[in-house]
């Protein structure tokens, strides 16, 4: 198992190192003059231009721009952005609000996802399960940026039950309803996933034998079937956990939450090359641990699949 | 200009292009602001606000997200009175010129920087002489253009640190110098980047631009990254644009829509601009009732030519395309109204604006463009009308090129350029033979909106260049011109001449709305479509 884990940490190395390159390759092989715009709908003075250019090793060529580049991360520097702020100090500040919104939403997705998939996995057919797909399939079917506005207009603005947007501190009530919002797709997600993989592990033999042997109806249920059935759901929900973290900018903006979604957004729209390969790699690393999380979970779900 | 760049500025000149505003904005508290320091109220108010793209420092600010905070914490030599934009002193006591290109400047004795140092007169030479400075590269530098001795100081190797063309005289005075009569230079004075820069600026220009000293109204409190900027009063204030309020927060939001719904739950104060979600069938005014107001601005929406991209586009030809757009439909369709139709090339906003300049060339005629391109020889091509796509311009461009393509029977295409960077090179390469643009003026005044865009060797002609030996000597005129009638009256001649030549396409001048909460009395908008602070006064 350890053996396991060490093997993968060291093949993260060169995956790190892979999609920094592309991700910086890519951001300033975008067309365009950074510095165009800059000053206003005229061209900036050469003056400017050539500090700019200087002050962004803009002058060098790419490879020898990644190397500059790679030997400031290693030293823990992750340079600064355009608006001269470094972007590790920003990255920390976002990261913590983004992490909080993504951690909240998966809560949400794995508490009343699975609760939902299971009530409608054990009554096929019946009233609950009937509910549970109807109520996911208007989740699933409407855009989550009309959730989040009408979530925010009639339980923000007219019943006042929620903040409308969040603050900088961004508490955990500010971040209640955004996190629902942005968590919304994918507990109907879930929801599916689990009732469908708990009704077809109910069929299986071995659900069977655990009845025969006079097991007690929630034992078989939630021993045998439900751990089997965890499977795919916690495959989806590592997943998802990256892609909310990286992928809530429509959330983000509706609650004016300062986010990473937001940052990369607006680095990228405005060429700020740096900004963007040091969230983007954050974003890679965080990916990389929740997959290797994701992986020693199915070992300890399903014991067949083993690590040693 | 004070451009809205791209980020905000595409947003800005779109759906949010409402800045600046100005004349006549029926303004409820009459002439000038009276309410002197000493009468405070007090108050605070949370403003929406944005991310500022640099450190703030006033020669370097050349976007609207740090130049609105800019321009409270400093004062200029010129205050642009809310109402009418008419330059007023600030801290000058007098700028007097016998030629228009040898100014003295005399300031008032009695400002002083937040940080308690004086303002003196080499607080403004010394702060000019850094932003033009090539070496610094500061954005605003091309603002001291007409200066004397700016050539020598402004390139990138440039060893010339000081502008000859000032000089100080002694504490309250100094003189201006410009290689060409400048007649409207006093006007220019009260743009941001001729604010003046205390001593502590100098030592650390950097960390100056995090906690920026300035003398303004206001002075700097805090700002916490991306999420507020706070500024207080300044106790030590002696000019008479200071208001009542004592604090400012400028709260960041990435969507307007956002501040809208926190301004309807009481949370923010004041909303610099409705979201197109609200404008729509003038929802605000439902959801705003008497806690609105709207203002022309001195922002213009053109579409611009260049004859060097596609010399078929002759004057007469792309007067038929002019008046073969339905700027009103399109106007009320897409943007709901919140557009003037543009009748010339200068906003109304400043003074020596008159209208219908462009006359029956700008009104929608479809028959008559038909048969004015009929006798223009027709048009041999197919049009392409580029936008950056990053800004909110595929429906309006889309309109457009419908609109001419329905009356002339000319293919046309709205063809968006990834983001506004690209656009602009590609613009600046002549690549676009028909591109839409905008201009937001730098100071109010006609030959802002003439001058840096048409004269044969500005910085903003993309138009081929336009090249028309007549214009440029009336601008040359215009600004050795003695008198301020006279002045306009030259580029009022100026003006008419685009209408022979067409390099661009007046298409619709800016309109600001903003709204506030119930906790503020009404509040007007000054002519740059920023809500005027000094006269806010809090419930």
């Amino acid at each position: 198992m350890s053996k396991y884990v060490v093997r993968r940490l060291l093949q993260m190395i060169p995956v790190i190192l892979g999609t920094m390159f592309l991700i910086f390759a890519m951001v300033f092989a975008l067309p365009g003059d950074p510095t165009a715009g800059k000053c206003g709908e005229r061209p900036c003075s050469e003056a400017y231009i050539a500090k700019y250019y200087e002050e962004n090793n803009l002058n060098d060529p790419l490879p020898l721009r990644y190397v500059k580049y790679l030997g400031q991360v290693a030293q823990g520097d992750l340079g600064e952005n355009q608006y001269e702020v470094p972007v590790a100090q920003d990255l920390e500040q976002r990261y913590q609000v983004t992490g909080k919104l993504a951690l909240m939403a998966v809560g949400f997705e794995v508490v009343i996802g699975i609760a939902a998939g299971i009530l409608s996995g054990m009554r096929k057919g019946r009233f609950v399960d009937n509910l549970v797909l109807v109520s996911t399939l208007v989740v699933i079917s409407i855009p989550i940026f009309v959730i989040g506005a009408v979530g925010q207009y009639f339980l923000g603005v007219r019943l006042g039950w929620f903040p409308v947007t969040v603050s900088g501190d961004a508490t955990v009530y500010q971040l209640l309803l955004p996190a629902m919002v942005l968590g919304s797709l994918s507990i109907a997600y879930v929801a599916r996933l689990t009732r469908t993989n708990l009704s077809e592990n109910l069929r299986s033999d071995y659900v069977r034998t655990a009845t025969a042997k006079g097991l007690t109806r929630s034992r078989t249920v939630g021993l045998h079937a439900l751990r089997n059935s965890m499977i795919p759901v916690v495959t989806f929900v590592g997943y998802d956990f990256g892609a909310l973290l990286g992928g809530a900018i429509v959330t983000e903006r509706i609650f004016n939450i300062q986010g990473v979604g937001g940052y990369i957004f607006r680095g990228i729209q405005t060429r700020d090359g740096v900004a963007v390969v040091g969230a983007v790699t954050a974003l890679v690393i965080v990916y990389l641990f929740v997959n290797l999380l994701v992986d020693l979970l199915y070992g300890f779900l399903d014991p067949r699949i083993s690590h040693d | 200009m004070r451009g809205t760049t791209r980020t905000v500025a595409v947003a800005a000149m779109s759906a949010v292009a409402l800045l600046a505003a100005g004349c006549g904005s029926g303004s409820d508290d009459g002439g000038t602001e009276d309410t002197g320091s000493d009468t405070a109220t007090g108050g605070e108010i949370v403003v929406n606000g944005c991310t500022p793209e640099n450190p703030l420092i006033a020669g370097n600010t050349s976007e609207t997200c740090g130049g609105n905070i800019l321009d409270t914490i400093t004062s200029k030599l010129v205050h642009y009175n809310a109402e009418d934009a008419s330059p007023e002193m600030d801290i000058a006591e007098s700028i007097e010129t016998e030629d228009n290109q040898t100014f003295t400047v005399t300031i008032k004795s009695d400002y002083m920087f937040s940080d308690g140092t004086p303002v003196t007169a080499s607080s403004f030479v010394d702060a000019w002489n850094y932003t033009a400075f090539g070496p610094n590269g500061q954005a605003g530098g091309y603002f001291f253009t007409p200066i004397e001795g700016y050539a020598e100081v402004s390139g990138e190797d440039a060893t010339v640190e000081e502008m000859s063309g000032l000089e100080v005289v002694d504490d309250q005075t100094f003189t201006i110098r410009t290689t060409e009569p400048v007649s409207n230079l006093p006007v220019r004075l009260g743009y941001t980047a001729f604010a003046p820069q205390p001593e502590v600026f100098f030592e650390d220009p950097e960390a100056f631009g995090r906690n920026p000293v300035g003398a303004g109204p206001f002075m700097f409190d805090s700002w916490t990254e991306g999420q507020e900027i706070v500024v207080v009063k300044n106790p030590d204030y002696s000019g008479e644009f200071g208001g009542s309020l004592d604090q400012i927060t400028f709260r960041i939001y990435q969507d307007t829509d956002a501040a809208y719904n926190d301004l309807q739950a009481g949370n923010i104060d004041l909303i610099t601009a409705i979201p197109t979600s609200a404008l729509i069938d003038d929802r605000y005014q439902s959801d705003l009732p008497d806690r609105n107001a709207t203002a022309e601005t001195g922002v213009i929406q053109l579409i611009g030519f260049n004859t060097t991209a596609d010399p078929n586009l002759t004057g007469e030809v792309k007067k038929a395309i002019s008046m073969a757009i339905d700027r009103e439909t399109i106007n009320q369709q897409i943007f709901n109204g919140t557009r003037v139709n543009a009748t010339g090339w200068v906003s109304p906003v400043v003074d020596g604006y008159v209208a219908d300049v462009c006359g029956e060339f700008c009104v929608y005629d479809p028959e008559a463009a038909a048969a004015q391109l009929e006798s223009a020889g027709g048009y041999d091509g197919e049009l392409e009308l580029w936008y950056n796509g990053d800004g909110d311009h595929k429906a309006w461009t889309e309109a457009t090129c419908n609109s001419i393509s329905d009356a002339l029977g000319i293919s046309c295409t709205a063809q968006p350029a990834v983001d506004f960077a690209t656009f602009l090179t590609a613009a600046g390469e002549n690549e676009y033979g028909m591109f839409r643009y905008g201009w937001q003026m730098d100071y109010p005044s006609i030959e802002n909106f003439l001058a840096p865009l048409y004269s044969t060797n500005a910085d903003s002609n993309y138009f081929g260049p336009y090249d028309n030996q007549e214009f440029n000597d009336l601008l040359t005129q215009a600004a050795a011109a003695g008198e301020l009638e006279e002045a306009n009256s030259l580029y009022q001649q100026a003006e008419a001449l685009l209408v022979d030549d067409m390099p661009t396409i007046p298409m619709w001048y800016g309109k600001a709305v903003i709204g506030w909460s119930d906790k503020v009395n009404p509040v007007t908008i000054n002519a740059f479509g920023v809500p005027d602070y000094a006269g806010i006064t809090v419930q």
